[in-house]
């Protein structure tokens, strides 16, 4: 079906109706993804695209467990250093070269070495890539680290073909060539990507459309009048203020997923010079009493119309590695005034800056009006996210509203923000006792041994409070009630297996 | 005229060259590390050192201006960092878009505006004058994307008549096409149509009021006559100004409708290139599109001399 037939749909529906429709699944995504090559990429929309264009490594499911994609088995060393991955057999990339190991360290090696890749610092502790056999690959790291896997089944798990990745250098991303079910057709850029089935496919018998049209309508309201006027069948990110409406529908069905990322306020507790300039930086009572003063639900409820779950940690209190010892803590006026007096500072004042997203500039009204009841004076700075990435980097703030996308593994979510010197680590915190543990939180495999030490981290840090974790968002969906299939898996990506539309 | 004419193309260069400097000079004012944003959510600081060289953002202004300046000149836009796109492949892309929204636009508003505004000025105070001036007053007044969102919910998801969003070209299939566009495109062009009754309106009264105008009336031509040949023609010169500025707008993209419509135009790129810190494409629409106001001007005057006898000598 071409794109104007697309368009077309509402006059066609009387004509053929079932053949078209069940033959293109259309997609309405809230951005138009960056560049489509794994190495490079950087949205979180492109990752939406890339479920079903390319393969990865691994996959993981809906409780974050690790599943077999392209490498069906794995097998850790007794020291942790090496990693030897069994292969599929009989896969080939959508230009028909062969899937096989020497592909595998192809890829790894790109990840590593293409000149702006975003997937380095993912594969850092990889030191080398053997091929063992065409089926056997080991990668050899330099120290221990288990979020390996995690990393393996995202971008830096995703493999393309060696041969046209050569062709086309740095320009690969206009015309991606990988193994996934769908083969890359074209993109005008805002306006669709366009997908085919791949046909030569390893789970071809799970795919069932012929082919998918991505459609970034950044607008939520336009983006759900598409999906009810039948112009799209799935529309990712739905307003948390749409979805009650949405559920008495019976043309449409609804997902609701809690992300793996969080929603919280990042203080400058060492940044830079601003940090000891004011009482919130200075003092971690102020934080303290700060978090007292907020109501975690009420936030939910005013600024996500509850399509959140509360949290005070990097990962959702339903995730397995939640520091359980690290509670949610209630709101408590009196203590939050009883330790601002401590403090000695009564009615501190700081200046929140606020992304102009429509969410977060709600987030910051509520967050000045709950705290002001303990005595905080909290003064709102919007600024474009552009300009707020710059402030927070160069440490020019005192308190900032920032959101993580998140990573199936919690040291994504921790890592890089609590780890000194750290690139994401806006907040200036740096302890060495901290830093000892991130560590040796990498090196563990043992689930319940790594929770220890991810409780250890959540104690140290909610000490110091450099963010004040405040919700997990639920990822809406929405889509025609005749799409089956779709798999809630927490990372908030679509996946196209078993996706099917009924007649 | 011949005289005029090249003396008009002649200050275009300078123009232009001005133009462009003030692009290069006032994105430089955008608060934010380009590079950082590029960088995307992971801030490798690897990746955002790469991109610094990349986009030449550790070099002095003069030199990164004159690495665009040279490209531009030899045919060559830069490339869209973030998709890696050429941004002349993204600028042809989107051009015929925005060229054929902003003349059905601006079709619809001539269409309504115009009549409206002889209507309006030969009726005054009549009940005619009224229904136009409320007219006027609701298309200024109406926020776009409000009317594009309402228009969408009723004839896209009530009524189904119409896609919600999206763009078809015309070469693909003309009726899709025009489907694709009648509510933007209507959208847009109500708003115009409002600001071109009201001058036309104005102008005409001027006019009317003139000596000549009574002169033709003495003359016993018919009111038909009189208006339309004898007014008309003399109050278009203001309408052309403004028509030819309206126009130079819509050509540079109509941001807010082209967002509530997915309509892949030029409004659409430049703001998600300002917020992606984008350099190379925003100079490169913002280039072309200060070519198309310009030459857009220098039609107007020369539909001056089409209308005006006098200017003529």
């Amino acid at each position: 079906m071409t794109f104007s037939a697309r368009l077309l749909w509402p006059a066609l529906l009387a004509l053929a109706p079932l053949v078209t429709q069940a033959q293109t699944l259309r997609v309405g995504l809230a951005e138009d993804p960056d560049v489509l090559d794994p190495s490079l990429a950087r949205s979180f929309v492109g990752r939406v695209v890339f479920t079903a264009l390319c393969d990865k490594l691994f996959d993981i499911d809906e409780k974050l467990a690790i599943q077999p994609q392209l490498a069906t088995a794995y097998e850790w060393s007794a020291d942790s250093k090496t990693l030897t991955l069994k292969l599929r057999a009989g896969v080939t990339f959508h230009d028909g070269e062969k899937f096989d190991a020497a592909a595998v360290k192809f890829n790894i090696e790109r990840h590593k070495t293409l000149p702006g890749s975003n997937r380095r610092g993912e594969l850092a502790p990889v030191a080398s890539v053997d091929v063992v056999d065409a089926s056997t690959v080991k990668l050899n790291l330099s120290a221990p680290f288990s979020p390996l896997l995690a990393q393996l089944a995202d971008r830096a798990g995703m493999m393309v073909s060696p041969k046209a990745a050569q062709a086309a250098g740095d320009k690969f991303g206009v015309k991606p060539v990988c193994s996934g079910p769908f083969k890359f057709v074209e993109r005008v850029a805002q306006d669709r990507i366009v997908l085919e089935r791949n046909p030569t496919y390893w789970n071809k018998d799970a795919i069932h459309f012929d082919k998918i049209v991505y459609t970034p309508i950044p607008d939520a309201t336009v983006r759900l009048a598409n999906l009810k006027s039948g112009q799209l069948d799935f529309i990712e990110r739905v307003a948390s203020s749409d979805i009650a409406k949405l559920q008495a529908d019976k043309k449409l069905k609804t997902s609701r997923i809690t992300e793996i990322g969080y929603q919280g306020i990042t203080i400058n507790i060492g940044k830079s010079d601003k940090a000891k300039a004011n009482p919130l930086g200075r003092d971690a009572r102020v934080r303290e009493a700060f978090e007292l003063s907020l109501d975690r639900q009420g936030l939910a409820q005013v600024v996500m119309d509850n399509e959140a779950t509360v949290g005070n940690q990097w990962v959702a209190p339903t995730n397995a590695y939640y520091a359980k010892n690290v509670p949610v803590p209630k709101r408590d006026i009196a203590r939050a005034k009883a330790l601002l007096k401590e403090a000695g500072v009564p009615n501190p004042s700081f200046t929140l800056v606020a992304p102009t997203t429509s969410d977060a500039q709600r987030l910051a009204l509520v967050v000045q009006a709950m705290t002001r009841e303990a005595g905080f004076d909290v003064k709102i700075q919007a600024a474009e996210f552009a300009t707020s990435l710059n402030m927070a980097d160069k440490g020019d703030y005192e308190a900032y509203i920032l959101a993580w996308s998140g990573r199936a593994d919690p040291d994504g979510n921790l890592f890089s923000f609590h780890g000194c010197k750290q690139p994401l680590n806006y907040t200036g915190y740096c302890d060495p006792e901290t830093d000892k543990l991130l560590n040796q939180s990498r090196e563990l495999r043992d689930p319940a041994e790594r929770k220890k030490v991810f409780e250890q981290i959540a104690t140290r840090v909610n000490k110091e409070r450099p963010v004040i974790y405040l919700y997990h968002r639920n990822w809406l969906w929405a889509y025609n009630a005749k799409l089956s299939g779709v798999r809630n898996v927490p990372d908030g990506l679509l996946r196209v297996a078993d996706l099917k539309m009924a007649p | 005229m011949f005289e005029f004419f090249v003396k008009r193309l002649i200050t275009i260069v300078p123009t232009l060259v001005f133009v462009s400097m003030l692009i290069f000079g006032l994105q430089q004012l955008l608060p934010g590390d380009p590079a950082k944003i590029l960088a995307g959510e992971e801030q490798d600081p690897t990746v955002v050192a790469y991109l610094r060289t990349k986009l030449h953002l550790d070099e002095p202004l003069p030199m990164r201006y004159a690495h665009w300046v040279g490209g531009v000149l030899q045919g060559d836009l830069g490339e869209s960092v973030r998709s890696q796109e050429p941004v002349l492949k993204l600028v042809l892309q989107k051009l015929p878009v925005t060229v054929e929204l902003a003349l059905l636009a601006f079709t619809i508003a001539l269409l309504i505006g115009i009549p409206a505004g002889i209507i309006s000025a030969v009726g005054r105070g009549t009940a005619w004058d009224y229904a136009a001036n409320v007219f006027a007053l609701w298309g200024i007044s109406t926020p776009n994307f409000w009317l594009g969102i309402l228009m969408i919910l009723l004839f896209s998801v009530q009524l189904g008549w119409l896609p919600a969003s999206g763009y078809v070209s015309p070469f693909e299939d003309l009726g899709a096409n025009l489907a694709a566009m009648i509510m933007p495109a209507f959208v847009l062009g109500n708003a115009i149509a409002a600001v071109l009754m009201r001058h036309t309106r104005s102008a005409m009264l001027q006019v009317m009021s003139a000596d000549y105008v009574r002169t033709a009336r003495a003359k016993g031509l018919s009111e038909r006559t009189v208006v339309l040949k004898h007014a008309l023609r003399n109050a278009l010169t203001p309408i052309i100004t403004l028509g030819a500025l309206e126009l130079g707008t819509l050509l540079s993209g109509a941001v807010l409708t082209e967002q509530v419509f997915t309509i892949p135009g030029f409004g659409k790129l430049i703001v998600d290139s300002v917020f992606n810190r984008d350099y190379a494409v925003v100079q490169g629409v913002v280039l072309v599109t200060a070519t198309a106001y310009i030459v857009l001007n220098l039609l107007a005057d020369m539909a001056y001399f089409l209308v005006n006898p006098r200017l003529r000598n």
